[in-house]
């Protein structure tokens, strides 16, 4: 047996005996091209995801609102820092990451390919994305990799605090004018489908996910998170009197579960290729700013330079 | 001028101010020069906004005719807006941003320290606890200034460039009506020119490090605590209370 093999067949013993993996200890090379594409990927999203947010702060509605969604924007560019971090473990730079971002190699979550036209996208983006969100990310909390299943933990808690902000939103607007229960209905049709295709193609056209689950960077599969997410959320729908946008959508006794009708993978694949609504606005924001920002980083840098030259 | 009315209108410009700041820093939101920046404005603006809504409780508890804070945040027109013509200025870049904050921040520093002496409860404690955030936010905007002043040409001309823009709406923070006066026969506020020696000296403290002059001008403006603001208000309101106004009533 080769070193080489020899290696890899320890590494697949410490990880089927469930010990974390850490930045230093060896691992294939597979492994880490694999976290770096997803933890940038994740991290990349908590950043785009700013702005379909940010696009209502300025409007939202009462002063304990703005608090709120301020807040929980701030939160995930805090979960971006994290896992920009995470990421820097493995010897790339968060200014490498971005460039990979603007020039299109690295993708973030499609979800924010979608506007946010109402204030009830708000409700509908706590409430169905970031509680999608949890469900991934509860799964990832248990993987291999020491500091992503780390970040993972700290990152949920606070996920469950913007999911049930979401889910007031939603229904506060269900309990009010018939304006606002309009809008609210009109954002759950609008960001339901987009919501189950977060969890990513279905397990038998899914590209990584045998050696993901191999290696534990993934620990349960993408439509079996899809399935745990439909289930606690059409009662939570249900109960503040939403409908959800799926005719065939009815609860099997058997199996004890929500049987919902087909995904649109076109709808998903053609966002993901970069021909969703808003990809070419988020993407044109972000590298807008960033070169905006430009002097402002270079002179942070010559200020450092001469304070650490006396 | 009756004291209690004179001092809802008192907390309606400190909250006005705050309110008006805080949405012209949440602007910055997704914005930012660095992913720590973006946070650390919509950071301060977070803080302004709970210092804004503090005191527009109070002055919801002070004019006792059912109206909320949010009435009062979300309700009231472009001449019933009493904040500083400061704050309502557009953002401009990173460095016009921070030299408004600055400017804004060395003003309520004093003015917050000094009403802790207030013989008004309400104000002392709310004054008390902003103290701590308005402090930070000094530091942070006197630090970003002193590295632009130190840091390369561009940054240094761009704070200098935004210094010469603002430097004409600082003196309307000072500017005081019959209703200061009142406040301060009662107790309750001082006189504002007090809180000017200190804002001065931070001002040129600061100034020194960051290498910025001060601009000689006539052009100086004045008019928020009576009203009466640039054209700005008006459009960051429409954009501001556009929910409570296109839907009366509707609770979010």
């Amino acid at each position: 047996m080769s070193t080489q093999e020899e290696s890899l067949k320890k590494f697949q013993q410490r990880i089927d005996a469930d010990e974390k993996i850490e930045p230093r200890d060896w691992m294939p090379e597979n492994y880490r091209k694999t976290l770096i594409r997803q933890i940038s990927q994740h991290a990349h999203s908590e950043v785009i995801g700013m702005q379909p947010e940010g696009n209502w702060v300025l409007r939202a509605p009462s002063l304990r609102a703005k608090k709120i969604l301020l807040a929980k924007i701030q939160d995930e560019g805090g979960h971006g820092l994290y896992l920009y971090s995470a990421a820097e473990t493995f010897g790339v730079s968060r200014a490498e990451m971005i460039q990979q971002l603007q020039e299109g190699k690295a993708k973030y979550s499609s979800i924010f390919n979608y506007p946010t036209l109402t204030w009830a996208d708000m409700g509908a983006i706590g409430w169905l994305v970031d509680g999608a969100a949890i469900v991934n990310q509860t799964m990832l909390a248990k993987c291999s990799y020491g500091p992503y299943a780390r970040a993972m933990l700290r990152i949920c808690k606070e996920e469950g605090f913007h999911q049930r902000q979401g889910y007031e939103i939603m229904g506060k607007m269900m309990n009010g004018t018939p304006a606002q229960r309009e809008m609210a209905q009109d954002a759950m049709n609008r960001f339901w489908w987009p919501s189950l295709m977060m969890f990513g193609p279905p397990d038998t056209e899914s590209a990584h996910s045998a050696e993901s689950m191999n290696w534990k960077i993934k620990v349960e599969s993408n439509d079996k998170l899809r399935q745990r997410f439909i289930d606690r959320t059409v009662e939570q729908a249900h109960h503040i009197g939403l409908t959800v946008p799926d005719k065939d959508l009815k609860f099997n006794k058997e199996t004890m579960h929500w049987e919902f009708g087909p995904i649109n993978w076109d709808e998903f694949w053609t966002v993901v290729k970069g021909n969703g609504p808003c990809n070419h606005q988020r993407m044109n924001h972000h590298i807008h700013y960033h070169n905006e920002g430009a002097w402002v980083r270079e002179a942070a840098s010559a200020y450092e330079r001469k304070i650490s030259a006396n | 001028m009756n004291t209690q009315e004179a001092l809802l209108n008192f907390c309606l410009r400190l909250a006005d101010n705050n309110m008006i700041a805080a949405q012209r820093l949440a602007e910055w939101c997704s914005r930012g020069p660095i992913l720590e920046e973006d946070l650390a404005l919509t950071n301060i603006s977070l803080d302004l906004f709970g210092q804004a809504e503090n005191f527009y409780e109070y002055a919801a508890t002070l004019q006792n005719n059912g109206k909320t804070a949010d009435d009062l945040a979300f309700l009231r027109s472009e001449r019933e807006y009493f904040n500083n013509l400061l704050v309502e200025q557009p953002n401009g870049d990173f460095a016009f941003s921070t030299m408004k904050q600055f400017l804004y921040a060395a003003f309520a520093k004093p003015l917050y320290e000094a009403l802790q002496a207030s013989k008004d409860e309400t104000l002392k404690g709310i004054t008390s606890k902003a103290v701590k955030e308005i402090k930070y936010h000094l530091r942070h905007s006197s630090e970003w200034l002193v590295r632009f002043g130190n840091g390369t040409e561009e940054s240094l001309k761009r704070s200098q460039t935004a210094l010469n823009e603002l430097w004409r709406y600082t003196d309307d923070m000072f500017l005081m009506n019959d209703n200061d006066k009142a406040l301060i026969e009662a107790g309750i506020s001082i006189d504002l020119n007090t809180v000017k020696a200190s804002f001065m000296a931070t001002v040129n403290e600061i100034f020194k490090a960051a290498h910025l002059s001060i601009p000689e001008t006539n052009n100086i403006i004045t008019g928020g605590c009576n009203a009466i603001h640039s054209e700005h208000l008006g459009v960051m309101l429409c954009e501001m209370q556009y929910l409570q106004r296109a839907h009366p009533g509707a609770q979010w």
